[in-house]
């Protein structure tokens, strides 16, 4: 589509070496912090409140209201404030964050450094997941360079101010994206997720306010000193502003990380960006916005835009984390789910009773009904297990396990009924059955 | 007995303690935190490179190093995927399974893995050198099939990258790392 691509987060990206200072600063790198030390923080929490920009983690949260709920100083007492970049990046289908960091790791830390200041804060971890060894590495060369420059660390461009930023390691447990099992893991304990409230930004890390971020959203934050909340707002829709990764997978031609205004058109992501299906293949379904959220049509596909809104009118399902997993008509849809189901059975923290034996009840079923050895009475347990998740766990990782189960059964019950080998039945209720 | 954990036989590898060296390491880590206990992941992750793997007297080091009770750090190692409570092959293979990587097949890979290793699937072939796994989602779902050798991802794979890649290793002449595939992030189909 002619809209206008602007390109915020991967302006870096592709110049040679543009993960070195020398390459980053040429083009503009740490400007926007040199600008930020001499306004209020309160002020920079204000751009980013008008610039509308949304968490890009995966709900969708304005950032700059949850900077905002971090208490005054006279609140918090002598506690100190932290900020966690989360760079987890577990869930299936999204892989941006990683790009993020490789290609622009200074923009990240430049992120980071002006987001401490803004909530009060005088150290950044960065959580990334033990796989991502590789991508630390080139991080930790970055801060390393930008500490000896004076960026990071003890008075910061002879202004005085203090951030030190750390890296951090995980080793392996998809749910320590989660933003209370992070901390948990932080601290040095089991990546456990904890009830909320209390809040990480008033009771988080260390029992302190703490403000948790996607690599995303604080990647955007120079961009929105250096250009302002308007310029920002000019871009993607009223209530979607500015430009989103989206990480394209599956069967399409050219998958990748694509750097689009929100609004865009999904059936131009997917034929323009993506370079649309293999030769004469059709679309089966499609997941718009990581595993965990409801599947799409390709009627729905054709009607939706890329933002918070459009895929939930359209579709009731969620831009997420915006990895876009394309499945065309080779496709087992039932194959699919139980292997993403096979996912969530092994991820789970093992907490909750519904979200342990939840998702491993719904693994087994489908992997029986994938073999062709399950019934249409099994389908109705199936549904029912998933009702019976959502929303009576600690943290959203059941609802999460549970979406992709009831979407499947609601848009494509032919396939599982298939599988068992009777039609769909007249009185088929995809929703029943939730005990209350 | 409080904190004792079963204890196998023959663990490897003799007493175990830090060089100097390791140990001032270790209290630059602690120093980024406000508690020791932070610096659990970060000082596991340092003596499984060290041993390879985190026997019982190494996890009970790890405690003693940082004033933690042994039980806790053992909850915390069982607890992640990585963390190696028994030793592997030189080199520790794992092919993602999960959904993007399944539709442009990883069954295959791993099939083919299969034959040229002539190991099944959580086995270490007969040399010592190879072990195979499955894993989930690697956050490289649009450059699959892929897997991850040790801390290096091996992205875009075919049958024949593959045998590069093992032959490499096996001849002692592996390919330089890092492989140019994790500089992309948008990739031309396989498929002409
Ligand atoms: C099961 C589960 C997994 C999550 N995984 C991630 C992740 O890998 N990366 C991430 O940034 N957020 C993840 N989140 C969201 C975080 O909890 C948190 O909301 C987010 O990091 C906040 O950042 P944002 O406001 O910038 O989006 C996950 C949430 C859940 C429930
Ligand atoms: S919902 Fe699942 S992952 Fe979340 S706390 Fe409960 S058991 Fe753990
Ligand atoms: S599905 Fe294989 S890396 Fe994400």
């Amino acid at each position: 589509m002619d809209v206008p691509k602007p390109r915020i987060l991967t302006r870096r990206w592709g110049l040679e070496g543009s993960h070195t200072l020398a390459v980053a600063r040429k083009h503009g790198a740490y400007e926007s912090l040199r600008k930020a030390l001499t306004m209020e923080p309160s002020a920079i929490t204000q751009v980013v409140k008008d610039s509308g920009l949304r968490g890009r983690g995966g709900a969708g949260f304005p950032t700059g209201v949850k900077w905002g709920f971090v208490p005054p100083p006279e609140k918090r007492g002598d506690k100190p404030v932290y900020l966690i970049c989360n760079a987890d990046e577990s869930e299936p289908g999204t892989f941006k964050d990683r790009y993020c960091i490789w290609n622009d790791p200074h923009a990240l830390i430049e992120g980071c450094l002006i987001a401490a200041w803004a909530i009060g804060a005088k150290t950044a971890y960065i959580y990334l997941r033990g796989e991502f060894k590789f991508v630390k590495d080139r991080l930790d060369a970055a801060l390393a360079e930008a500490r000896e420059a004076g960026l990071v660390g003890r008075n910061i461009l002879g202004t005085g101010i203090d951030i030190d930023v750390w890296t951090h390691l995980g080793a392996g447990a998809y749910i320590c994206g989660e933003e209370t099992a992070l901390l948990s893991s932080l601290e040095g304990g089991r990546g456990q997720p904890k009830l909320k409230p209390p809040f990480p930004a008033v009771e988080g890390a260390w029992r302190c306010p703490t403000i948790v971020n996607n690599v995303e959203t604080l990647q955007v934050v120079p961009w929105l000193i250096e250009h302002g909340a308007a310029a920002y707002r000019a871009i993607g829709t009223e209530k979607s502003p500015g430009t989103k990764l989206f990480s394209c997978s599956g069967h399409i031609r050219r998958p990748g990380v694509y750097e689009l205004p929100l609004g865009y058109p999904m059936i131009e992501l997917l034929n323009d960006e993506c370079g649309g299906l293999h030769d004469g293949r059709t679309l089966k379904a499609v997941i718009p916005g990581g595993s965990s959220v409801p599947v799409m049509t390709p009627d729905e596909v054709a009607r939706a835009t890329m933002d918070y809104e459009s895929i939930n009118e359209v579709a009731g399902s969620y831009l997420g984390s915006g990895g876009f997993i394309v499945m065309d008509d080779r496709t087992d849809l039932v194959a699919a789910l139980a292997n993403l189901l096979r996912f969530y059975a092994h991820e789970s923290c093992g907490q909750c009773s519904p979200c342990r034996e939840g998702t491993g009840w719904m693994h087994s079923i489908l992997q029986r009904l994938a073999a062709g050895e399950a019934t249409e009475f099994d389908i109705a347990t199936l549904r029912d297990v998933a009702n019976n998740i959502h929303s009576r766990t600690i943290c959203f990782f059941g609802a999460s396990a549970a979406m992709p189960v009831q979407s499947f059964l609601k848009k494509f019950p032919e396939e599982f009924f298939g599988r068992a080998g009777v039609d769909v039945p007249d009185d088929w209720q995809p929703r029943a059955a939730s005990a209350k | 007995m409080a904190g004792a954990f079963p204890r196998p036989p023959d663990q490897g590898h003799g007493p175990v303690s830090w060089t100097d060296e390791e140990q001032a390491r270790i209290e630059e880590i602690c120093a980024r935190y406000p508690t020791r206990k932070s610096a659990t992941l970060p000082v596991l992750w340092m003596a499984q490179r060290k041993w390879g793997w985190l026997s019982y007297d190494v996890m009970k080091l790890v405690a003693e190093t940082l004033g933690q009770p042994p039980s806790e750090v053992y909850a915390v190692a069982t607890f992640y995927t990585m963390l190696k409570k028994q030793p592997t092959g030189t080199y520790l293979i794992q092919v993602c399974h999960t959904l993007s990587c399944q539709l442009v097949g990883a069954e295959e890979i791993i099939a083919h893995l299969k034959k040229k290793l002539g190991i099944e699937e959580g086995e270490t072939t007969p040399d010592g050198m190879f072990t195979l796994m499955r894993v989930e989602c690697l956050a490289s779902c649009g450059s699959g099939p892929m897997m991850q050798i040790d801390d290096d991802y091996y992205e875009q794979l075919t049958p024949d990258a593959i045998d590069a890649i093992i032959d490499g290793l096996r001849s002692g002449q592996p390919l330089p790392l890092p492989r140019p595939e994790v500089n992309k992030w948008t990739f031309r189909s396989l498929e002409s």
